[in-house]
């Protein structure tokens, strides 16, 4: 009997390697577990019966193009399509033997924060279905905490891997832009988007990064890894120098129980050989929201013009022009918040008001880079909460889109940077998961995956939801 | 009053690459509908634009040739719209940071006017829409839309000319011009019947001498340079009748219809679009001068057709004999060879205007050399040796004096002993014809051609038997 809660997918595999197990029987007990849980979940939007490769099976948010299987953005303008080719990841993965288990559920064009604005229904936490998940990628987060797959990938823009993984008690790590490959990854914000791993360990997430990460000449702003992935392995922080921004640590709307298991990791940090220090980030997490709030809704307004009913995926029934065509198309496929954020872009891209918007943004983009770089020279890491809140209940924001934008808050100005954030569970607060944030500067994700390795060991944080033990 | 023309130009060029702009589609717009394509020139989701190195390589040589500055950085910008022919919803185009500004290209000839050229940028050409059913392949009436994204996607240089050009027919030698410095780089076909050159006018008129800039139309889908410049004529003239009639030019776009040249332009007002250009963050900067080294590029330009056409007018030819000799190079090259030989400018330049173009000889394959000895003895000859010569003259190893030779008696050396044979066989009428009957002057010639097979000249038979006769 596989224990699909508590295996890793190292472990997986090295009873892959063992031949204590196959991939079909491996890829059959997650199916089961997804039969028997999933119902109550909705982390899935569909599975795959056919196992293609011998090795650990995988599941894919619904935003990475995966050839012949349905590819929806859990968007109603693209049910029914099925992609012609493989995203990258998807090749890489593929190439390294990961058999598809199934497409995750996400919010719509991964707008959002809670999994709430899929077109297809919402995710529940593992921990409380009466909570969210966390978003975008509350589905691929959902899975892995309830043992419905023994890893994921995930797209993160403003935190939508970092942010769920923490609201689910699982890893995530979102990588340096330009490390892994965006080509057939449904776009959402270019200069922001990133696939990265959701896994249940540290180690499981450096495999999975090393997997999937590396140029690829169809995404012109991938690069090449400076340096090799390592798996982790030391468990002391010896010498390791932690910034403590005060800003993302003592940011308005933080829940005290989340501060106090922060602050608990940066104990533990301490007693590892950490040298903990306070920092400060003023102008990053003043106008990271802001600017990120105008800088991503208008690529998306640009993206997702493409989804016009010509070509592929829904288009509205009936008569009428091109105009009127395009109008009707857009207006049923769409959900609100796709929707609420192609009007914000198309406003701020304007004739007129660019300069002050988009431009604008752009150039406090720069100085918050410059900010986090200057930062880096003082300090090896930074640490913050993911999230400023554990998991909150199902409908508790969907009428308040700012308060859901809120959820953002600290995990957007290290993003806007372009810089890797790891998020690793640290504890629980009123019995939820709190995620602790390790941002590093670019390429620093052997930095990442060492510290949270070592934090993990130290904190021994139990990832088997209670009420599934 | 008199009026002067304000007119610049906007031309569109596909460069004619193996691949499309941003995907390795082969480029091939007239191959059957939607066989060139692909998940990205179809923009489905995810798919990522990769440029294609050899078409911004391309673009800098033209931009070279244009004695542009090449920008040391520059950005792809997307151009947002909606229309079925632009799949992504957003054309990737250039905006802010083009490639290549700041040029000029010079128009040799009487007015010695110069055009600047303000920008070359690249960008991707749409998709082509068919309008079936209905009326004539126009939208209105048509009962169904068809796109063929087979050009989507090819990459295509926008070359925009400051409001240099003062005449239609410094726009309709420009625009030759244009044509073949982007031929003769080798980069494009340029064939406006194909589509793989376009151009848009605007054109405004105000009084000569004064520095204003009125309000400007713009005439769109000219199918031949001729035809652009009668059409640019016609406008100017119904700018100018309505300012003297004191009314006011309204903006708007005139689309004249190529199928139809006499038909009227129909009149569209233009809209004021709004294209939310921002710079494309699917690709990086282009940093031409980090991949590129511009003296090489430069170095390697071919010569200027502008250049050469300088040259060839200098040397005392008309405008229009001098552009003709132009549309080649080759014939340039021949017609200089011929001068350098010892023919005179007007009757070499003519000589491979009529001659070489008549018979069909192809002007780079002849030994210009050779070619200048035929064309020194073109008076000495028979008109049928010469033509033959001029025929065969592309032919290896053609060698005029070998030819000339089998063809012609044209030496005197040669043709005196006949000419003397046949007086002395014929005294009495030699007698007759010195004592005045001058018309038996052809007999002899009809002798003398006739012994000669018709390869003597019968103006120098004429000739010598003159002098002979009156000895």
């Amino acid at each position: 009997m596989i224990d699909t809660l508590r295996l890793t997918a190292e472990e997986a595999g090295a009873m892959l390697e063992r031949r204590e197990v196959s991939a079909a029987e491996l890829h059959a007990a997650y199916r089961a577990a997804i039969d028997e849980r999933d119902p109550g979940l909705h982390a899935y939007l569909r599975t795959v019966d056919e196992v293609e490769g011998d090795g650990v099976p995988i599941a894919f948010k619904d935003l990475i193009s995966t050839r012949g299987v349905e590819t929806t953005a859990a968007s109603k303008i693209l049910a029914g399509y099925k992609p012609v080719f493989d995203a990258t990841v998807a090749t890489r993965c593929k190439e390294a033997g990961l058999p598809l288990l199934g497409k995750t559920n996400m919010d719509e064009f991964a707008m959002g924060s809670s999994t709430e604005n899929s077109g297809f229904g919402p995710t529940s936490n593992p921990w409380d279905p009466e909570r969210v998940p966390g978003g975008s990628s509350g589905g691929s987060t959902a899975a892995v905490a309830a043992g419905m797959a023994p890893w994921a990938l995930g797209s993160d823009t403003g935190g939508s891997i970092k942010q769920p993984a923490a609201l689910c008690g699982v890893v995530g790590l979102r990588p340096t832009y330009g490390t892994v490959s965006r080509y057939g990854i449904v776009a959402f914000a270019s200069s922001l988007d990133q696939i990265g791993p959701v896994t249940k360990t540290v180690r499981d997430c450096a495999l999975l990064y090393r997997t999937i990460a590396g140029r690829d000449p169809c995404d012109s702003t991938t690069v090449e890894l400076p340096q090799p992935v390592e798996l982790p392995e030391t468990e002391d922080l010896k010498g390791l120098r932690v910034g403590v921004p005060k800003e993302l640590n003592e940011a308005e709307g933080i829940e005290s129980g989340v501060t106090e298991q922060v602050n608990a990791a940066l104990d533990r940090a301490r007693e590892l050989g950490a040298e903990v220090e306070e920092c400060s980030l003023p102008r990053s997490v003043d106008f990271g929201l802001p600017c990120y709030y105008l800088i991503a809704p208008s690529e998306a307004s640009s993206n997702l013009a493409r989804y016009d009913g010509v070509r592929y995926g829904f288009r509205a029934a009936g008569n009428g022009d091109i105009r009127s065509m395009y109008a009707r198309t857009r207006d049923e496929g769409f959900g609100d918040e796709p929707k609420r954020r192609i009007m914000l872009g198309t406003y701020a891209l304007s004739a007129g008001y660019y300069e002050a918007f988009y431009g604008q943004a752009q150039k406090v983009r720069t100085l918050i880079k410059q900010e986090h770089d200057a930062l880096f020279e003082r300090f090896d890491l930074l640490v913050s909460p993911t999230s400023p809140t554990v998991a909150f209940p199902l409908g508790a924001r969907t009428e308040n889109p700012l308060a859901m934008y809120l959820a953002d808050v600290l995990t957007i100005p290290s993003n806007m940077a372009g810089m890797p954030g790891l998020s690793i569970p640290c504890g629980l607060s009123e019995g939820l998961p709190v995620g602790l944030q390790l941002i590093g500067p670019q390429f620093s994700e052997n930095t990442l995956f060492h510290a949270g390795h070592a934090l993990e060991r130290a904190l021994e944080f139990d990832f088997v939801p209670e009420r599934l033990r | 009053m008199t009026w002067e023309a304000v007119i610049g130009l906007e031309i569109h060029v596909h460069l004619k690459t193996r691949s499309k702009m941003f995907c390795r589609c082969a480029v091939g717009a007239l191959d059957d509908p939607n066989t060139r394509t692909c998940p990205v020139c179809l923009a489905h989701p995810g798919a990522l634009p990769v440029p294609n190195r050899q078409a911004i390589e391309w673009t800098i040589r033209l931009g070279l040739a244009l004695d542009c500055e090449i920008a040391e950085h520059a950005l792809f910008h997307r151009k947002n719209y909606f229309y079925p022919d632009n799949p992504k919803g957003y054309q990737i185009s250039q905006y802010d940071e083009p490639l290549c500004f700041g040029g000029r290209l010079r128009l040799p000839g009487p007015d010695g006017a110069e055009v600047g050229i303000t920008r070359a940028h690249l960008e991707e050409d749409a998709a082509k829409t068919l309008h079936v059913g209905g009326a004539e392949g126009r939208i209105h009436g048509a009962s169904a839309s068809l796109v063929d994204f087979n050009r989507a996607g090819t990459p295509l240089v926008e070359i925009v000319t400051e409001p240099h050009i003062r005449t239609p027919e410094q726009a309709r030698r420009f625009l030759q011009l244009l044509r073949q410095t982007v031929v003769e780089l080798g980069i494009s076909d340029a064939e406006m019947e194909k589509g793989s050159l376009r151009f848009d006018v605007n054109v405004s008129v105000r009084p000569e001498g004064s520095d204003e800039l009125r309000t400007r139309t713009e005439l769109k889908n000219m199918n031949s340079f001729a035809f652009a410049a009668r059409g640019i004529e016609r406008e100017i003239e119904r700018q100018i009748g309505i300012y003297e009639e004191g009314g006011e030019v309204v903006q708007e776009t005139l689309h004249f219809d190529p199928a139809r040249e006499n038909a009227p332009p129909l009149r569209s007002k233009e809209e004021a679009q709004d294209y939310r250009y921002f710079p494309e963050p699917d690709l990086v900067p282009i940093e031409p001068l980090r991949e590129w080294s511009l003296d090489e590029l430069r170095a390697d330009l071919p010569e200027s057709p502008a250049a050469r056409l300088e040259r060839v007018l200098a040397a005392g030819l008309d405008l229009r004999d001098a552009e003709a000799l132009n549309s080649e190079p080759a014939r340039v090259d021949l017609y200089e060879a011929l001068s350098e030989a010892g023919t005179e400018a007007r009757p070499a330049a003519a000589f491979v205007l009529n001659d070489v173009a008549r018979h069909d000889v192809d002007p780079a394959r002849v030994d210009a050399a050779e070619l200048a000895k035929v064309l020194r003895e073109r008076d000495q000859i028979p008109r049928e040796a010469f033509d033959a010569a001029v025929a065969a003259s592309a032919s290896d190893g053609f060698s005029a004096e070998e030819y000339l030779r089998e063809r012609t008696v044209a030496d005197t050396s040669e043709l005196d002993p006949v000419i003397d044979r046949i007086l002395s066989e014929n005294e009495q009428q030699v007698e007759a014809y010195r004592g005045g009957k001058e018309g038996l002057l052809g007999f002899f010639v009809g002798q003398v051609m006739r012994e000669t097979q018709g390869k003597a000249n019968p103006k120098v038979v004429n000739d010598r038997l003159r002098e002979k006769l009156r000895a």
